[in-house]
C-alpha cells in the first residue's frame, strides 16, 4: 500500500491531508464553473471524499487477488478472506468492540438499522412495548421503527429537544419507562450537528431494562465511539462517510444480542446446515451476512479506517472544532442568516442554516456556480424541519480536509448569491 | 393581473438569449431575474396543499383553469427564484393555449434547447417533470 502524507505526518497538517484526496486538487472543468476553480466540498456529512490509499486499495483487490469471500481455499479466495478479516479487526478496534464476531458487514447505516428492526424488533417487540427515538433522527432511524412498531403493535415515542436543540434529558423520565424496550438514537444529528450523550442514554436505558442502538453514521468519522466504555448494545455506521467506499457499512452488536436475534436475510454463508425442512444458523457475524457481501468495498473500508486512525482522532477533532468555530463566526456576519443547532462546543462540524427571504435551493444553485458544494433540502429529517417550522435548509458539513480558506469561500459565495437574490 | 408579465418574449427569443449567454452562471441569473420580475406572486390562499406540486425540493404551487375562450390559464409560484424562472418558461410555453396545443407541445425539447438538461440536477429535473405532468394532466382532462 502506498504511504500517504497523513500516515507520515507526525502532527496534524491539513495541507498534507488534502494532498491525499485527488478530487480536492482537480480544478473543475465543467463549462459551468470558472476555469481553474477548485471545488470546496462541504457535503461530507452526506458522503466523504476518498483518499488515494482507499482508491488504490479497491483497484489492488480487483487487479491482484479478487475472488468470492469465505468460499475458496485457493490463493485468491484465501487472500480475500484474510483481507476481509483484517478489515473487520480494524473496525473492531475503531469501535472498541470485544470481538470480531460482533462486527457485521452490511450495506450501510440504513441496512444496519433495518436489520435490527427486523431481526431484533421482529422477534422481541410485543404489543404495548415502546421504542424511544428522538426529535432529531434521520429518516433511517425513524421509518424502520414506524414499520416494525406497526407490525408488532408497539408504540414509537419521541424524546423532545431543548430550545437550543439538544436532547431534553430533563424529560427523559417521561419517555423512558419500563415499557421501553429499545432506545434508538443518533450519536450526532446530521442536520443540527448536536452531539448526544450516548453514555448517559445507555446507562439510563439499561436501568429500565431497555437496549440501546446508536446511529453512528455521523459520529464514526470523528472517532467518538467506544462501545464497551459507553455500554452500547448495538451501533450502525456507513463506510462512505468515513472516507471509505459506498455500499459497505457496519452493524456492531453485543455478541449475546446477535446470538439471540433471528437472521435478517436467508441465503448462502449465513447457515451452518441446511436440510429440506429447516436450516440452522451460522454463528455471528456470518449469520447476518447472507449472500456475497461487497468484498472490494469491505476490504477498502479497512484501509479507510487505518487512514483516519493514522491521522489521529485528536488532531482531526481539534481541526474540525476550529473550523466549526470559525464557520459560526463568519456565517454570523451574513444578514438574516440563522444557524440551527446548539453552540459549537455541543456540536460536530455541521452548519445547517437558512437566510431570511431566500430559498435553500437558490442558495445551493448559486453556491455551486462558485464551486462551493453544499446540500439543501430536508436532509432526510422532515420531522425535525417540521419542528423548526422550515421546509428546507442549506447544510455545510465539514471534514478533516476542509480549511479556514474554504469557510471564507463559502461566505464569499453566499454574499455573491445574496447580491443576485435580494 | 396576468400571471406572467413577460408578455413580449417568446420561447424562441429566450432560447436565442440563452445561446448568446452560453455560460450557466449568466443563464442562471436570467432565470433568477425572470423569477423575481416576471412571475406575478400567487394569492396566498391558492398556496394550498392540493395546489402543491410534489416531487420538488422547494415549495411549488400551480393552478390551472379553463377560461371561457377554451384556453388554459396557469398561475404558479415557488419560494425559490430559479424555480420561479423555470415556471416562467412553463407559463410561456403552456399558458393561454388550448388543451390540445398543450398536449402537442414538446416541452422536453424546449428544455433541451435551453440547455437546462445539462445544468439542472436530477432532483430539480424530476420536480420540473412534476410541474409539466400537472399541466398535461389538466389539459388531457379538459381536451376530453
Amino acid at each position: 500500500m502506498p504511504a500517504t502524507a497523513a500516515m507520515n505526518a507526525p502532527s496534524f497538517d491539513v495541507e498534507a491531508i488534502r494532498r491525499d484526496f485527488p478530487i480536492l486538487n482537480r480544478p473543475l472543468e465543467t463549462g459551468r464553473h470558472r476555469k481553474g476553480t477548485l471545488p470546496v466540498f462541504l457535503d461530507s456529512g452526506a458522503s466523504a471524499q476518498k483518499p488515494q490509499c482507499v482508491i488504490d486499495r479497491e483497484r489492488e483487490v480487483q487487479e491482484q487477488y479478487y475472488a468470492n469471500a469465505y468460499r475458496g481455499v485457493y490463493y485468491f479466495g484465501a487472500r480475500i478472506d484474510e483481507e476481509l478479516e483484517r478489515s473487520r479487526q480494524g473496525v473492531q478496534q475503531l469501535l472498541g468492540a470485544r470481538s470480531v464476531s460482533e462486527i457485521v458487514f452490511t450495506s450501510g447505516t440504513t441496512m444496519s438499522i433495518n436489520l435490527v428492526a427486523r431481526a431484533w424488533g421482529g422477534k422481541f417487540l410485543q404489543p404495548g412495548d415502546e421504542v424511544l427515538i428522538t426529535d432529531m433522527e434521520h429518516h433511517a432511524n425513524i421509518v424502520p421503527w414506524q414499520i416494525i412498531c406497526r407490525e408488532r403493535g408497539a408504540t414509537l415515542k419521541w424524546l423532545p429537544l431543548t430550545d437550543d436543540l439538544r436532547l431534553d434529558m430533563n424529560r427523559l423520565d417521561e419517555f423512558l419507562t419500563d415499557r421501553t424496550k429499545l432506545v434508538s438514537v443518533t450519536g450526532m444529528s446530521n442536520m443540527l450537528g448536536t452531539i448526544n450523550p450516548v453514555d448517559e442514554l445507555a446507562r439510563r436505558a439499561h436501568e429500565v431494562g431497555a437496549r440501546i442502538l446508536v446511529d453512528a453514521a455521523q459520529t464514526a468519522p470523528h472517532g467518538l465511539i467506544d462501545v464497551q466504555s459507553s455500554e452500547i448494545d448495538l451501533l450502525a455506521f456507513s463506510g462512505h462517510k468515513l472516507f471509505g467506499p459506498s455500499g459497505i457499512g457496519v452493524l456492531y452488536g453485543r455478541e449475546e444480542l446477535l446470538r439471540e436475534m433471528d437472521p435478517f436475510l436467508g441465503g448462502g454463508h449465513m447457515i451452518s446446515r441446511v436440510y429440506k425442512d429447516r436450516s440452522e444458523w451460522a454463528d455471528p457475524p456470518a449469520k447476518f451476512e447472507a449472500g456475497t457481501i461487497p468484498i472490494v468495498q469491505a476490504i477498502a473500508l479497512g484501509t479507510a479506517v487505518e487512514y483516519v486512525q493514522n491521522i489521529g482522532f485528536e488532531g482531526l477533532r481539534a481541526h474540525e472544532a476550529g473550523l466549526l468555530q470559525y464557520a459560526h463566526q463568519q456565517l454570523a456576519t451574513i444578514d438574516g442568516l440563522q444557524i440551527y443547532g446548539p453552540s459549537p462546543e455541543h456540536k460536530g462540524a455541521i452548519c445547517s442554516f437558512t437566510i431570511d427571504g431566500v430559498s435553500a435551493e437558490d442558495l445551493a444553485n448559486l453556491l455551486d456556480i462558485r464551486g462551493v458544494f453544499v446540500r439543501h433540502g430536508h436532509h432526510c429529517t422532515m420531522p425535525l424541519h417540521d419542528l423548526l417550522g422550515i421546509s428546507a435548509s442549506v447544510r455545510a458539513s465539514f471534514a478533516v480536509y476542509n480549511t479556514h480558506a474554504e469557510v471564507d469561500r463559502l461566505v464569499d459565495a453566499l454574499n455573491f448569491a445574496l447580491t443576485k437574490l435580494r | 393581473m396576468p400571471a406572467l408579465t413577460l408578455e413580449s418574449m417568446t420561447i424562441d427569443e429566450l432560447i436565442e438569449e440563452f445561446d448568446d449567454l452560453g455560460d450557466w452562471a449568466d443563464q442562471c441569473e436570467v432565470l433568477i431575474d425572470m423569477g423575481r420580475d416576471d412571475l406575478t406572486p400567487m394569492e396566498p390562499s391558492l398556496k394550498s396543499e392540493s395546489n402543491r406540486v410534489h416531487g420538488c425540493q422547494s415549495n411549488v404551487w400551480m393552478v390551472a383553469l379553463l377560461n371561457e375562450a377554451g384556453r388554459v390559464e396557469l398561475t404558479a409560484d415557488s419560494d425559490a427564484m430559479i424555480v420561479r424562472g423555470l415556471l416562467c418558461i412553463i407559463l410561456m410555453a403552456f399558458s393561454n393555449r388550448t388543451p390540445q396545443e398543450i398536449l402537442d407541445t414538446d416541452i422536453t425539447s424546449i428544455f433541451d434547447r435551453l440547455g437546462l438538461d445539462r445544468h439542472l440536477s436530477a432532483a430539480r429535473k424530476n420536480g420540473l417533470v412534476g410541474m409539466v405532468k400537472r399541466v398535461r394532466a389538466f389539459a388531457a382532462e379538459a381536451a376530453c
